[in-house]
């Protein structure tokens, strides 16, 4: 997993509630048995016409925002299907951070394992990002302090738990970091052999 | 200190709890299906790592398989491919596999209780969101990614953080015609997409104890469209009456030791929940989703709401998304809502009380000759008890198709799909837009409301039938 440490980038901003990971993503791209090359079904179906021609005024068609690396959004963000490949398709459009008030649960947990950074704020924080968003600005996500910068001197701050940042931070796999625990878990499962022996 | 059911069952599996809170949580049963495990096993592969428990896993193929004559395989390559891929995954990892020819083949959370795969108190998860499901048996169970299917399968835990206990109570009885789906359609619509999230939603109340455990699952299954983690339910005799006997199920002294095990599975008395929602259950009726998410519901005697009316600007736009979206205008009679489809089936509905269900309703009628009608059993053995109750007859001489088991039209993988602009009356769990296909429009019904709908071409009060 790629780090994240910082990121300064124009944001694109999609002012949606409830955005589903079926809009996210459609089913038919759900047939791949490899995590790479969904960048192009991303928002599909708002980003082509039935007959597969660009939409114009949506707003990852345009530049600058097709270059955009932060995504910023309404309520409820990826709410629907516990599909990796939304996020695996954010990620190979470029985008590595989300802003939004907030996330549906498993999306939010998809999102970390794959190097992007999903940030919930309040509503008018997160109404200034967009309109700064809406002009252009560039905006720097500074994860090691935890602030958002946005031109102006008044950084937002943002809350992530403390392992999540590490992880991120570092990059880390997750499977590597548990089996290192891999003691604690074989005791667990013996005293889980006697408690429930019939789960064997 | 009281605890609450959620409480004790995080409890019992969990490793190891660092200071932030981040847990890791020991996962019992893991259901793995063809669409989100390829990267998993790849990932595997990559690193160098095994299955931890194969015996603890069980895989089978739904989503992408197709529900008409499968003698020839799959048309579809990339369908085949990621069938194929799963069924060399299994045979190299050494996990149990249901195949496309297998008889006890079928929707994921159809198959898991009916195995007896799926028990109370257990940890139960798979890559799929509607694995709240399980959670009718008392079983912690909830969707995961395909990162974490890799960390269940190489680690058999998980690293989760906890939730918090949300209580809703539905007492009293329900009305005649008013079924689960309205049960927890009902609930949605008062909580929001996003009320449950943070949450584990335990589901209480004299309506939920008198509820067969196929009703039960039908109301957990969708506690992900509530947004919240999971669902439970106390396991009670029905429950135990229902795992029993089953392939997967404990036997002769593991049984008496399961059973007095779970039979310590409650809420304690005192136990505090973090939110809690009381409904009535006679205040409860059809109820129909009329948009794209399914908050938006109303009763079968109600009407689409009129954007103009609402005052919160974030909502009065998704009104107008939707309503432009399902074709519909504001104000509509819900009963004057045609439809072009109906689609019975899915882990929501898709079980043989279901269909038991829908056979009254269309028993000696005709489905209207502007409808389009299937039927598809949740899995094999639905299908073969099905047949052996005659309900296969019924729905054919009613001029609905029979069709094979899986996910079909709920997600439209297969060629089962709607076209741009048709209207479909749902026993399924999602209307998000392009759902069950590209400009297809859905709309969530109990399966008798869609039976009845199937026979009058429109939405009808399923309580002036029965
Ligand atoms: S029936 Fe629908 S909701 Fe259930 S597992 Fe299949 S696709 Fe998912």
């Amino acid at each position: 997993m790629e780090k994240f440490t910082k990121l300064k980038s124009i944001a694109a901003d999609l002012q949606i509630s409830n955005i589903d990971t079926d809009m996210i993503i459609p089913k038919q791209f759900l047939k791949t048995i490899k995590r790479t090359g969904l960048g192009s079904a991303l928002f599909y179906e708002m980003r082509y016409d039935e007959k597969g021609n660009v939409i114009k005024n949506f707003i990852l068609n345009n530049t600058p925002f097709n270059k955009a690396k932060i995504l910023i959004s309404g309520k409820n963000f990826g709410c629907g299907s516990s599909r990796e490949h939304a996020p695996w398709a954010l990620l190979d459009f470029g985008i590595r951070c989300i802003i939004a008030e907030s996330f549906a649960d498993i999306f939010y947990n998809n999102c970390f394992k794959n190097g992007i950074l999903p940030i919930i704020l309040p509503e008018n924080q997160v109404k200034e990002l967009s309109e700064a968003a809406r002009k252009n600005k560039e905006i720097e996500i500074d994860l090691i302090d935890q602030k958002i910068h946005k031109g102006d001197n008044r950084p937002f701050d943002f809350e992530i738990e403390s392992f999540r940042k590490e992880c991120l931070l570092n990059g880390y796999d997750d499977i590597a970091l548990t089996l290192k625990k891999d003691a604690k878990i074989e005791s667990f499962e013996q005293r889980k052999k006697n408690l429930t022996p019939w789960l064997y | 200190m009281a605890k609450t059911l959620y409480d004790k069952i995080w409890e019992s599996h969990l490793v190891d709890e660092q200071n932030d809170g981040t847990s890791l949580l020991y996962i019992d049963r893991h259901l793995v299906h063809e669409v989100t495990s390829p990267q998993a096993f790849e990932g595997l592969r990559l690193s160098n790592r095994k299955v931890k428990l194969p015996g603890s896993t069980l895989a089978v193929v739904d989503h992408n398989v197709p529900t008409t004559d499968r003698s020839k395989g799959i048309a579809d390559k990339e369908s085949a491919i990621q069938v194929e891929t799963l069924s060399k995954n299994c045979k190299d990892f050494g996990i149990e596999f249901f195949g496309l020819t297998d008889k006890r083949q079928g929707i994921v959370h159809v198959i898991g209780p009916e195995q007896g795969f799926t028990q109370p108190g257990m940890t139960i998860v798979c890559g799929d969101s509607h694995t709240s499901t399980h959670g009718a048996f008392g079983a912690l169970a909830f969707g995961i990614g395909t990162s974490e299917v890799e960390h269940v399968l190489a680690t058999q835990t998980l690293i989760q953080s906890r939730a918090k206990n949300f209580k809703i109570s539905v007492d009293g009885k329900l009305p005649l015609g008013v079924t689960a789906k309205d049960v927890i359609l009902s609930i949605i619509g008062n909580i929001g997409t996003a009320g449950g999230t943070g949450y584990v939603i335990e589901y209480c109340g004299e309506v939920f104890r008198n509820f067969s455990m196929e009703e039960r699952m039908t109301v957990c299954n969708m506690s992900i469209e509530a947004g919240a983690r999971a669902g439970l339910v106390t396991p009670d005799q029905k429950t135990f009456d229902y795992i029993k006997g089953r392939p997967l199920a404990p036997k002769g002294e593991n049984w008496e030791k399961a059973l007095n095990y779970w039979s310590n599975l409650y809420t304690d008395k005192d136990a505090k929940f973090d939110r809690e929602l009381y409904l009535q259950g006679k205040d409860i009726e059809p109820t129909v989703t009329w948009g794209t998410s399914p908050q938006d519901i109303a009763s079968i005697n109600g009407k689409v709401p009129d954007p103009n009316l609402e005052k919160n600007e974030d909502r009065k736009k998704s009104i107008l998304r939707s309503l432009d979206y399902m074709g519909l205008e504001p104000n509509t009679a819900i009963q004057d809502i045609k439809i072009d489809k109906v689609f019975i089936g899915s882990c929501t509905n898709g079980r043989i009380e279901d269909l038991r269900e829908v056979a009254k309703i269309v028993k000696g009628k005709k489905v209207n000759k502007s409808v389009d009608a299937i039927v598809v059993p949740g899995s094999g053995l639905v299908k073969l008890q099905a047949e052996k109750e005659g309900l296969d007859k019924i729905f054919k001489d009613s001029g609905f198709d029979w069709r094979e088991p899986g996910c079909s039209m709920c997600l439209g993988m297969n060629p089962d799909q709607l076209k741009p602009k048709e209207r479909c009356a749902s026993t399924s769990n999602r209307n998000f837009e392009g759902r069950q296909g590209r400009g297809g429009r859905t709309h969530l019904v109990s399966p008798v409301m869609a039976a009845a709908a199937a026979i009058e071409g429109k939405f009808v009060d399923i309580r002036k039938i029965i």
